[in-house]
């Protein structure tokens, strides 16, 4: 590569790149400002203002022909805006509920905030890989950054154990990861994924490697959107962390490596060969995820279990394998991310200093609608869309997911998944009940005395959550915009980028 | 008269009271704005009374439609569709008249949380508005659905002393049954697509009636369509929820339940998995007339063994409903239009019994017989009401009871379907058995000694429980004595609907023989997987206007 042509060509190619950048150099302002003023209570809102403003930008570029940039690293276009669109709002939100929790915390250092927006450039980067070393930049990007934000209550044991199992694990994963795509570039010798699907693959071995390439590429995916029998490590690690930063670990990190594994699925491997993997996995996953759910009774690690069931039902579009099915997926992935926010966001504002630190038990909560009918009224509205009821985002999810693979002759993985669903039911209207419908005496409980010590509900963070709920409604009643727009990304034109 | 969108006014005017509740602080002012609310859709409903005309078919388009197609764009002919037609007129109607009644039931009973209450309650009542006037199956699933989350709270927070476990089962039990009914849907909606829609998945009820679906489909299809309504019913072996969740209910709670919510599932049947799948419904047809006379005859039986006077009731909407049930998979005529007008009888006179059994829970705060006894000395109007109910209930000729019972059993007589008078017979002992439990509950409650001194000073009925009574016991009377206005109103869709349904089988049949078995129509192919380069799945554009 001639670098006095290139240079030129990065320059040109940078506002493709924009929300990438106001991100990650906001990160840096905000680490030299730390550094000057420690934990100036200016930071996080500055950390807000740069995710909504990239945010904004994105949403211009829904409707943006596909393309790539900066020499096929990258991929430009509506469907890169769309699952940007979600990782930002998703910070956005997190930063926002984070604000008054980490403040009671007392861990509301200037750190966290830099350390989000990393993260979050590097799944902006992994949703919009167009090559095997940008989705791996990305994903470690993301990663590293986690690691360490799921360990900020160091005086915590939990939380340094479920840091340090998230870091272990997830380096495990990484291995494979990087070991499939070793073998898949010896296999086809390029990077870039286009190029990998038409790349001939002439002898059995050449084959052989691809393919076992692939399969390790697809353990380390499966280990990040904690896709069963990788999600041994999803409870420890979001009941661990602190809770407003499990919202964005389970939502963010999902969509974008489910958006990288799209881009994948849908430019490097385009055969029909990995659907019945693909059917396979999701019927574990939601297995797993929602039979391990009904026995919880803590609620981050129900919520921990719920999050695994639904990257089950994401998996179910993606096995559909058609243009609908990853449009369904893409669709319940932003409504998987609202309800998630949501729910996670509730129980920030309801976690009260315990006896034996955070308490998070479900019987601790017996009856707090009644004090909180704001919090109580929003968690409803999430639990029922997580169920999948109408007229709630989560049905529209559901559905959109499930008629694809009915259509893709999958109906048998289809009846799999709204039998989980029904199951689901039960652990998700346990939390209901447990809000609404007991009281303290039923369950003979230590519930929160009128002194003990919520986070403050500030009007940023309930307001918050009150519109990921209004957001759940419309999303449930006028899913169909969205469905137009996510669909359009698969449809022919917008598909065949130019190389 | 000629209300713009009328139908689905009278749909949302509800969910429109209910979200004006949300902002309203005093009891008072909840409770005026949801009967308010409730009052002026009922009067509105009348328009589609009025508007309604049985002498313009309904075989191509319900009358009073409204139509949104551009609700779901892109590659899915799903679409905002309501309307009106015989089989949805009276049950609407149903719906808004118990809407007030309610609310007024509910006036003194619900004692806390009323912002809640009677928001949830205008909820459910726009659910159940919307499952009787969807002509689209994707949208009637959607209010189908609706109706359980507020339902679910209506038991479980105004509920009794079980009253969680009570609301657990009751959304277990149907989202189990509604749940592989979407799927139905899917398959029905994608294969109905390739066959009579260009290729567009649909639910359209109307594009859905066009496609004979293949026998081999039929089988499962129907299962899971007619598993779902019939938890709903509840049918026999799977109404274990309907007790429990009748007696936690609160009186609001019940009344609605047992008035219209048990009757989306017979509607359901009607509407559906009878002209969807007619061969298949009429193979199985005697096994569901036997399931529906063991419900009819286990429902009496257990009924007659209650202590608690809400359980009894309970069950003998079991057998009640055991009686449409019959009267739909008879297949005549008579049966039909039997069944139809059961379905508002049952709502009428049972709502009347569970309002009545209220008024008793609020004055004693007991449920069981025992505690009760001579109550007619202490109060006579509730005694008179009680008793009208009852007979009602029980099918005493003159009331509106035994015009439905006695159609559904002469029809199912001559079902040539059936073809089975020791199953009738069998049936028409329920007509007995209800008489028998019936009236030793009023026996042991009304009549007898006053012993207890708690109910010698039981106040009667006050104004707004008199006021509440009286529509309900006046349609009873005007049911039983002059129902043809109400039969004349159903019977061009019970008609359409039973010819539909002979068309069809007949139709898929002769197709089936001149293939031979192994070749039914064959599978959908799965669309091709994604290419790298020419990626598209073709769909062709719709078709829509």
């Amino acid at each position: 590569m001639d670098l006095s042509t290139a240079y030129p060509t990065l320059l040109a190619d940078l506002p493709a790149v924009v929300s990438m950048m106001v991100v990650g150099l906001m990160g840096l302002v905000l680490i030299v400002i730390d550094a000057f003023r420690n934990d100036h209570p200016a930071i996080p809102w500055l950390g807000a203002a740069a995710l909504a403003v990239s945010a904004g930008w994105e949403a211009t570029q829904l409707g943006a022909p596909a393309g790539t940039v900066l020499f096929e690293t990258l991929r430009t276009g509506g469907f890169v805006a769309y699952i940007n669109l979600i990782v930002l709002l998703a910070g956005l939100a997190t930063t926002l509920v984070s604000i008054p929790y980490l403040n009671q915390l007392r861990h509301d250092h200037g750190e966290v905030y830099a350390l989000i927006l990393y993260a979050t450039v590097g799944m902006l980067m992994l949703a919009a890989s167009n090559n095997m070393v940008s989705i791996f930049l990305g994903l470690e990007t993301m990663s590293v950054c986690l690691y360490i934000l799921t360990g900020l209550v160091r005086e915590d044991e939990g939380a340094v154990e479920s840091a340090l199992k998230y870091f272990l694990l997830g380096a495990f994963s990484t291995g494979f990861f990087l070991y499939g795509i070793a073998l898949m570039y010896g296999a086809t010798g390029t990077m870039v994924l286009p190029e990998m699907a038409t790349a001939e693959l002439a002898t059995a071995s050449a084959q052989l490697l691809f393919w076992g390439g692939f399969a390790l590429f697809l353990v380390g995916f499966f280990f990040k959107v904690s896709a069963a029998p990788f999600h041994m490590w999803t409870p420890d690690v979001y009941q661990g962390a602190p809770t407003p930063l499990t919202g964005y670990m389970s939502t963010a990190t999902k969509a974008a490596a489910f958006a990288a594994l799209i881009l994948v699925l849908v430019h490097a491997v385009p055969g029909g060969e990995w659907q019945l993997v693909l059917a396979a996995v999701a019927v574990l996953t939601m297995g797993v995820g929602n039979v391990m759910a009904l026995a919880q009774r803590n609620v981050k690690r129900l919520l921990a279990y719920s999050s695994v069931a639904h990257a089950g039902y994401v998996l179910v579009g993606l096995a559909a394998g058609t243009q609908a099915g990853y449009a369904g997926a893409l669709f319940y992935l932003l409504v998987y991310s609202v309800m998630n926010i949501g729910a996670f966001g509730v129980m920030a504002l309801l976690e009260w200093d315990g006896k034996e630190g955070r308490e998070q038990s479900l019987a601790s909560l017996a009856g707090i609608a009644d004090r909180r009918p704001v919090l109580g009224t929003t968690m409803g509205v999430f639990m029922f869309s997580l169920i999948g009821f109408p007229p709630l985002g989560g049905f529209a999810g559901k559905y959109f997911v499930f008629a694809p693979a009915v259509e893709a002759g999958l109906t048998w993985l289809v009846v799999i998944g709204v039998l989980m669903s029904a199951l689901s039911a039960y652990y998700y209207l346990r939390v209901v009940y447990v809000f609404w419908m007991q009281s303290a005496e039923d369950v003979a409980a230590t519930t929160p005395g009128p002194e003990a010590a919520f986070p403050p509900a500030t009007r940023m963070a309930v307001g918050t959550l009150v519109v990921c709920a209004v957001a759940l409604v419309v999303l449930g009643v006028f899913f169909g915009g969205v469905m137009e727009t996510t669909t359009g990304f698969f449809e022919a034109a917008a598909m065949a980028a130019a190389p | 008269m000629d209300i713009p969108y009328l139908t689905s006014l009278v749909i949302f005017l509800p969910a429109a009271g209910a979200l004006l509740t949300l902002f309203l602080r005093r009891a008072a002012a909840i409770r005026w704005t949801a009967l308010a609310t409730t009052t002026a859709t009922f009067v509105l409903s009348l328009g589609l009374f009025v508007g309604y005309d049985p002498s313009v078919s309904t075989a191509l388009a319900p009358q009073m439609a409204d139509v949104w197609a551009g609700w779901v764009p892109g590659a899915y002919d799903v679409k905002y569709f309501v309307g009106i037609d015989g089989l949805s007129l009276l049950l609407v109607l149903l719906t808004t008249l118990l809407g007030p009644i309610v609310v007024l039931s509910s006036w003194t009973y619900i004692g806390e949380k009323h912002k809640g209450y009677y928001a949830l309650l205008l909820l459910l009542q726009t659910g159940i508005t919307g499952v009787f006037t969807s002509f689209d199956l994707f949208l009637f699933y959607i209010f189908f659905e609706l109706t359980l989350i507020p339902m679910y709270f209506i038991i479980g927070v105004w509920g009794g002393q079980d009253r969680i476990y009570a609301a657990v089962k009751f959304v277990i039990y149907t989202l189990v049954g509604s749940l592989l009914m979407l799927v139905g849907v899917l398959y029905l909606g994608a294969a109905a697509g390739d066959a009579v829609n260009n290729g567009v998945f649909t639910t359209d009820w109307y594009t859905l009636l066009e496609y004979n679906v293949p026998l081999a489909a039929q089988g499962w299809l129907f299962a899971v369509f007619a598993f779902s309504f019939a938890i709903k019913v509840p049918l026999f072996p799977l109404h274990t929820w309907l007790p429990d969740a009748h007696v936690q209910a609160p009186t609001g709670g019940s009344v609605i339940l047992a008035g219209v919510l048990l009757k989306m599932g017979t509607y359901g049947l009607l509407r559906f998995c009878l002209p969807f799948f007619p061969n298949v419904a009429q193979s199985y047809a005697g096994l569901f007339a036997v399931v529906a006379v063991i419900g009819i005859i286990y429902g009496a039986l257990v009924a007659r063994v209650q202590d608690d006077a809400k359980s009894l009731v309970a069950y003998s909407s079991i057998s009640h409903l055991g009686f449409v049930v019959l009267g739909l998979f008879a297949f005549t005529t008579e049966a039909m239009q039997g069944a139809v007008i059961q379905m508002v009888n049952h709502g009428l006179s049972t709502g009347a019994l569970f309002l009545l059994l209220g008024m008793l829970y609020e004055r004693r705060h007991t449920r069981m017989m025992d505690d009760y006894g001579g109550l007619a000395t202490s109060v006579p109007v509730l005694t008179t009401f009680m008793v009208i109910s009852v007979l009602a209930s029980a099918g005493l000729p003159g009331l509106n009871g035994f015009v439905g019972e006695f159609l559904i059993l002469l029809g199912a007589f001559q079902s040539t379907v059936l073809n089975s008078p020791v199953l009738v017979a069998a049936a028409t002992t329920g007509v007995i058995l209800a008489a028998v439990y019936l009236l030793h509950m009023v026996y042991r409650t009304f009549f007898g000694e006053l012993t207890d001194a708690a109910n010698a000073e039981m106040p009667d009925l006050n104004a707004r429980e008199f006021g509440l009574m009286v529509p309900l016991v006046v349609l009873m009377f005007v049911l039983g004595f002059y129902p043809n206005p109400f039969l004349q109103q159903t019977a061009p869709t019970t008609q359409f609907l039973l010819e539909t349904v002979e068309e069809k089988r007949a139709a898929i049949e002769a197709r089936a023989d001149k293939a031979p078995p192994t070749a039914e129509t064959p599978r959908p192919v799965p669309p091709a997987p994604l290419e790298a380069e020419e990626v598209s799945i073709e769909r062709p554009e719709r078709t829509a206007p």
